[in-house]
């Protein structure tokens, strides 16, 4: 409920006074690294004649040894009756217990194509002031989950690769099929000016699929020194996902875990860059301990952030 | 579960969220039927896309094939592309186009070898049984050699050359005193490579590769031929002569 207070348009800027730039921009940075990381691994091939990874995000072969497969695409393939014949099956094994370990959604934020599109999108609403969004809610993608599943038993195909817009970005990018990216053109015009985090949040089904693994995955963000909030909001405002925040980050009165546990957060980091009192920080889930409400600790509030700086930094470098 | 004996919940909370259920349950019928639709539709390809060697029956093919491109990453000779959203082809799918650049039938086969999920299947391990298509003279008007010159390209450049396509003489009634050498292709031999129909001199190719469920079909069941059962059966199929029943007017005579 908290979620729907106007976002700032320039959330960042206390937590770069008081961190400083790199501390505020941490995970903005390494989210760009990782995405140009998994898109080179497969551009080294046909650019330089260098192969790392062939394929596509739907499955891949990477140095001749190591398959992955997109676990929802599997799905589909088999609602449409096919039992794959070869390494998908183990491809698909892999990815799978990956994102159970590695946070679920982090697919979205670390790995998809369309996340910068969207990120430039949600970053355009706020600097253009852009308040007008279509009411939508964040589980009628789970709705559509269940469609696309419902229309691969139906058609006996994978239906949702007939239009995906991810898959079709990745081909773009990798094998120059350029037609394939207007679907990614459609979604940031209409998170632009239709609604806010309008396909990921509310749409994508690929993202709703990583989003159900999110929801026991082990890496977690977790709002730990939530006492220390001054409920600025900031992290309302840059979260692609704000609903999840709530829980977290409000449950010190119902006891309720610091833990992000909803499915739905990418782990993006976005709410532990732009947090200038340090409340976010990756953990795992099951980890429920609170840090001690530093007033208890510390004489001043000026002294309780300086020193509570370098230990987390330090804990949180990946 | 509900506040009320009618079923209607009282909580208006509650009804929202009932409500919502309804409308998105109904959202997702309909976004599935349509997307069931296409599915459907899009087994329709259009002919001159051929898919890879192995791959499943179309129908079976859009349940398997994941779109990931590693058939098209191995095949040495560029043959294979991914289909982009306005090339026909249902999207990401693996295809080539003939006229383009034909498949050249690799001994190892190393599209089939790549494919992580059986939509070519790895049971195909002899190149000269792939059924890609069937290669047809479809302009008997323009093929060179059914007007009574002396082409065969297609026949020179197939790689089960005597076997898919043989020439066949029969006599050049036009002339009167030549010979038509008529390519015939053999659909129990061709692979569908479509060398032939690359290599067709003509601007349009006069022989061209055609889907197996379009130009070689199966025989059909009802039509049993006499010759075949008889060596299955290793002898005749009715013991003697058959005493057929005498057709004649009533009362006439033989
Ligand atoms: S929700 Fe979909 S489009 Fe958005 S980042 Fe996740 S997979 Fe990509
Ligand atoms: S058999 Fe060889 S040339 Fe033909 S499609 Fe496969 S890899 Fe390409
Ligand atoms: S390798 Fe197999 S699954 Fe991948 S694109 Fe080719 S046919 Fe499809
Ligand atoms: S497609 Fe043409 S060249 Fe290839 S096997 Fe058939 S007849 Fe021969």
């Amino acid at each position: 409920m908290t979620a729907k207070a106007r976002p700032k348009a320039r959330p960042y800027v206390d937590a770069r006074a008081q961190k400083g730039l790199w501390a505020a921009s941490r995970f903005l940075v390494l989210r760009r690294a990782s995405q140009l990381f998994f898109l080179a691994l497969f551009l080294s091939g046909p650019f330089l004649g260098v192969w790392i990874a062939k394929g596509t995000l739907a499955s891949s072969m990477t140095l001749g040894t190591l398959p992955l497969t997109d676990p929802f695409v599997f799905l589909q393939s088999l609602a449409a009756r096919h039992w794959p014949e070869g390494l998908s099956v183990i491809g698909a094994a892999i990815v799978l217990a990956a994102y159970l370990l590695l946070g679920g959604r982090t697919y979205c934020s670390w790995i998809c194509p369309i996340n910068p599109a969207t990120d430039l999108a949600a970053w355009l609403r706020r600097r253009l002031n852009i308040t007008f969004t279509a009411k939508i809610r964040p589980d009628l993608r789970l709705y559509f989950v269940g469609a696309v599943l419902a229309a691969s038993v139906l058609s006996g195909s994978i239906a949702w690769e007939l239009i995906n817009p991810v898959t079709a970005l990745h081909r773009a990018l990798v094998f120059g099929l350029w037609f394939g990216a207007g679907g990614t053109a459609a979604i940031f015009v209409f998170d632009l000016l239709v609604a806010r985090h309008g396909w990921c949040g509310h749409l994508c089904p690929v993202g709703a699929f990583y989003g159900q693994i999110g929801k026991v995955a082990l890496l977690r963000v977790t709002a730990d020194n939530r006492a220390a909030c001054n409920d600025c909001m900031d992290c309302f405002a840059v979260c692609p996902e704000p609903h999840v925040i709530g829980p977290a980050l409000r449950g010190e009165r119902s006891g309720a875990t610091p833990v992000i546990t909803a499915g739905d957060c990418t782990v993006c980091g976005a709410c532990i860059d732009v947090c200038s009192k340090q409340v976010f920080h990756l953990g795992l889930r099951g980890r429920n301990a609170v840090r001690p409400d530093p007033s208890m600790t510390a004489p001043s509030p000026v002294a309780r952030v300086v020193s509570s700086q370098p230990a987390v930094l330090e804990r949180d470098l990946p | 579960m509900s506040d009320s004996s009618s079923g209607i919940p009282r909580d208006p909370r509650r009804r929202k969220a009932l409500q919502d259920m309804t409308r998105f349950g109904g959202g997702a019928a309909v976004a599935a039927t349509m997307l069931t639709a296409f599915g459907v539709s899009s087994r329709a390809k259009p002919a001159q896309a051929l898919r890879p060697p192995g791959a499943l029956p179309e129908r079976d093919f859009l349940a398997a094939c994941v779109r990931c491109g590693l058939c098209v990453r191995d095949c040495p000779y560029d043959t294979l592309k991914l289909a982009d959203w306005a090339d026909g082809p249902a999207m990401g799918t693996p295809f080539y186009v003939a006229r383009n650049v034909p498949c050249e039938m690799c001994d190892t086969i190393p599209c089939v070898k790549a494919c992580p999920t059986g939509a070519l299947q790895h049971a195909l391990t002899d190149i000269a049984k792939a059924k890609m298509g069937v290669a047809v003279i479809t302009s008997r008007e323009t093929c060179l050699n059914l007007q009574g010159l002396r082409c065969d390209v297609c026949y020179r450049v197939c790689p089960a050359i005597d076997k898919a396509i043989t020439l066949e003489i029969s006599h050049n009634a036009r002339t009167t005193k030549h010979a038509i050498f008529e390519p015939v292709i053999h659909a129990d031999d061709c692979t569908g490579c479509g060398k032939c129909e690359k290599s067709c001199v003509l601007t349009d190719s006069a022989i061209k590769v055609l889907p197996i469920e379009i130009a070689a079909l199966k025989q059909d069941e009802h039509y049993k031929r006499g010759w075949e059962e008889k060596t299955k059966a290793g002898g005749a199929l009715v013991d003697a002569p058959l005493k057929l029943p005498v057709r004649r007017p009533e009362g006439g005579t033989p």
